[in-house]
């Protein structure tokens, strides 16, 4: 069945809407290859020989300490997820596997924090940093973070871990297996759940602003994000500087996306629409 | 049947999950709780302390002079927030899905993989974006309403009380409108192509098959994007804080329930910051945020499931 007009007005329109949506992202990026004069009277063109100018990118790289925020941002991001997918992947593994009494009740209580946001206990994590000597570190972020992602990480794993056969487990438990064999024995066989958790995890963590402006803002321990909130901040009249900085924190995320977006979409069905 | 030994490697597997998440989630919010039914004094000698005071932090809050306008001003600009999401963000989000969802259309893939773009990034680079773009010095959205013939309507759109809390919605729509898209477009893959095709023949067009078979069938999704942009609006702060500082200008013309919760909390400019009146304003947020997940849950996804039967 073919109905060009229908398919035109189809492409017509999402055309529209990806100009729309890439528009802003790709001025910005183009523009911050040029000079201060060609970026207000040529903002549409792409950088010429005589438009060429780095001059933002020497101005980021001496004002803020970026390749510090990466680092920062990398740790945090990285060992956040680490500590979900295991702590999340063991949680789901005995919820899944053993019928104890209170299994569905504590799935419940673990379920809660899928819908209350972190941020609301904002006040009293903050004193609890204080009193734990935290202010200013990434263990903080590491901690909020993994506490923040074990809800939704812990119900999808759940599923999947239901799927695994049962005879593979029986199998293994008859050679005498013990039972933390047999979770080591599941983790590879639910590793596109994993990708799929880690993915979905990532991108709230590494863009989060709250936290590390409230929790972790001192110079050595800010994020990517903040360090670029602040930059943006103090630089706003300086546009050269502000497109440059925007650029380099963008593009990481931007190829990111571009290896990782199958299984973040994934993800993005997975949580919420069973 | 020999009684088994105690299991241990449950409590194993369970212990490290369930105590990060209750020192450090569940814990929290409800001392959060607690706190806003406390206050602070100075004793004397300049000693700190706090005293409980019941629900009065929460009686000041909605009847002091000094407090009530500015949460009334914050919760209803956030009631507007999520009104243009829900009005402009869910049904674009949907008409995507419908459009990548057809198979009429070659290269979906790729327009759904450039279409969500906005959406991984940094609120606080969109943010920035978006400043520059509306700038009046920088003249692109003169340029841009120029190609429809409409330059005089161009204005400092994010500059003035009356246009900065719409435009602020309009670029959080902007970028957020790729997770109902996804959401959607998920829910339509899943319909059975037989339930369409069935449709057809008997003479249904494009636009009685979407209203008849499609939407039905994912009301669910309807549901869960529902709540979720509930939430995700009545928790926002990253955007209204990088165009507009915490001060949440002009005029707090786009003070929302997170601003106005970071403000009180952690205190900006000559005010200072007041943790107790902070974890109150935080109360007010989870408890609007809960009655809305309740009315999702008891209200909208049971009536479902009544049909469903």
């Amino acid at each position: 069945m073919k109905r060009p007009a229908a398919t035109l007005a189809a492409h017509t329109v999402l055309l529209f809407y990806t100009a729309l949506a890439l528009f802003p992202v790709v001025l910005v990026i183009v523009n911050s290859f040029k000079g201060r004069l060609a970026i207000f009277r040529t903002p549409y063109a792409p950088p010429t020989p005589e438009t060429w100018d780095l001059a933002g990118y020497r101005t980021v790289l001496g004002g803020a300490d970026f390749p510090l925020y990466f680092r920062n941002s990398l740790v945090v991001t990285l060992a956040s997820l680490a500590l979900i997918l295991w702590v999340s992947s063991m949680a789901a593994f005995a919820l899944a596997e053993y019928p104890f009494p209170g299994n569905t009740l504590l799935g419940l209580y673990l379920a809660l924090g899928i819908m209350v946001p972190i941020r609301l206990g904002t006040v009293s994590l903050l004193q609890m940093m204080v009193r734990l000597g935290l202010t200013n570190t990434l263990l903080a972020l590491i901690l909020v973070y993994a506490a923040a992602g074990i809800p939704l990480a812990v119900f999808i794993l759940t599923q999947f871990m239901r799927q695994v056969p049962k005879d593979l487990k029986d199998a293994a438990r008859i050679d005498g297996a013990s039972e933390y064999r047999i979770y080591a024995l599941v983790l590879p066989l639910v590793r596109p759940a994993l990708g799929t958790v880690a993915v979905f995890n990532m991108i709230p963590i590494w863009n989060d602003l709250w936290f590390p402006l409230i929790l972790a803002p001192a110079e050595r321990t800010k994020t990517v994000i903040l360090g670029a909130q602040v930059f943006l901040g103090q630089y706003i009249n300086d546009w050269n500087a502000v497109l440059a900085a925007l650029t380099l924190a963008m593009v990481p995320v931007i190829v990111l996306y571009v290896l990782f977006s199958r299984q973040l979409i994934r993800g993005l069905t997975a949580g919420s629409v069973k | 049947m020999r009684r088994r030994p105690f299991p241990v490697h449950i409590l194993v597997f369970l212990a490290p999950a369930v105590l990060l998440y209750t020192a450090f989630m569940i814990y929290p919010l409800l001392d959060s709780l607690r706190l806003s039914l406390f206050a602070p004094t100075v004793e004397e000698g300049g000693a700190r302390g706090l005293a409980f005071v019941g629900l009065q932090n929460y009686r000041t809050l909605l009847s002091h002079p000094q407090w009530a306008p500015q949460l009334l001003n914050a919760l209803s600009n956030n009631v507007l927030f999520f009104a243009i999401h829900m009005l402009v963000q869910n049904p674009v989000g949907l008409s995507l899905a419908v459009l990548l969802s057809s198979k009429l259309v070659r290269g979906r893939a790729v327009y759904r993989t450039l279409i969500f773009t906005p959406t991984v990034l940094s609120v606080v680079l969109i943010g920035f974006i978006w400043r520059l773009i509306l700038s009046p010095l920088w003249g692109i959205s003169g340029d841009v309403l120029g190609l429809f013939g409409l330059e005089h309507l161009n204005q400092p759109w994010l500059g003035q009380e009356s246009t900065a809390l719409v435009t602020l919605s309009l670029v959080s729509v902007w970028q957020n409108v790729g997770i109902p898209m996804m959401l959607f477009l998920a829910a339509l893959v899943g319909i059975p192509d037989e339930l369409l095709e069935a449709a057809r023949v008997d003479g249904a067009t494009a636009w009685g098959v979407f209203w008849r078979v499609q939407f039905p069938l994912i009301l669910p999704t309807v549901g869960i994007v529902s709540v979720l942009t509930f939430v995700g609006n009545f928790n926002a702060f990253d955007l209204i804080y990088t165009t507009q500082r915490a001060i949440a200008g002009p005029n707090f013309s786009t003070d929302i329930m997170g601003t106005l919760f970071f403000r009180t909390f952690f205190g900006f400019q000559l005010q200072p910051g007041n943790p107790t009146m902070g974890a109150t304003i935080a109360g007010v947020m989870l408890l609007v945020i809960l009655s809305g997940v309740l009315v999702y849950l008891f209200g909208y996804q049971r009536r479902l499931q009544r049909i469903e039967l």
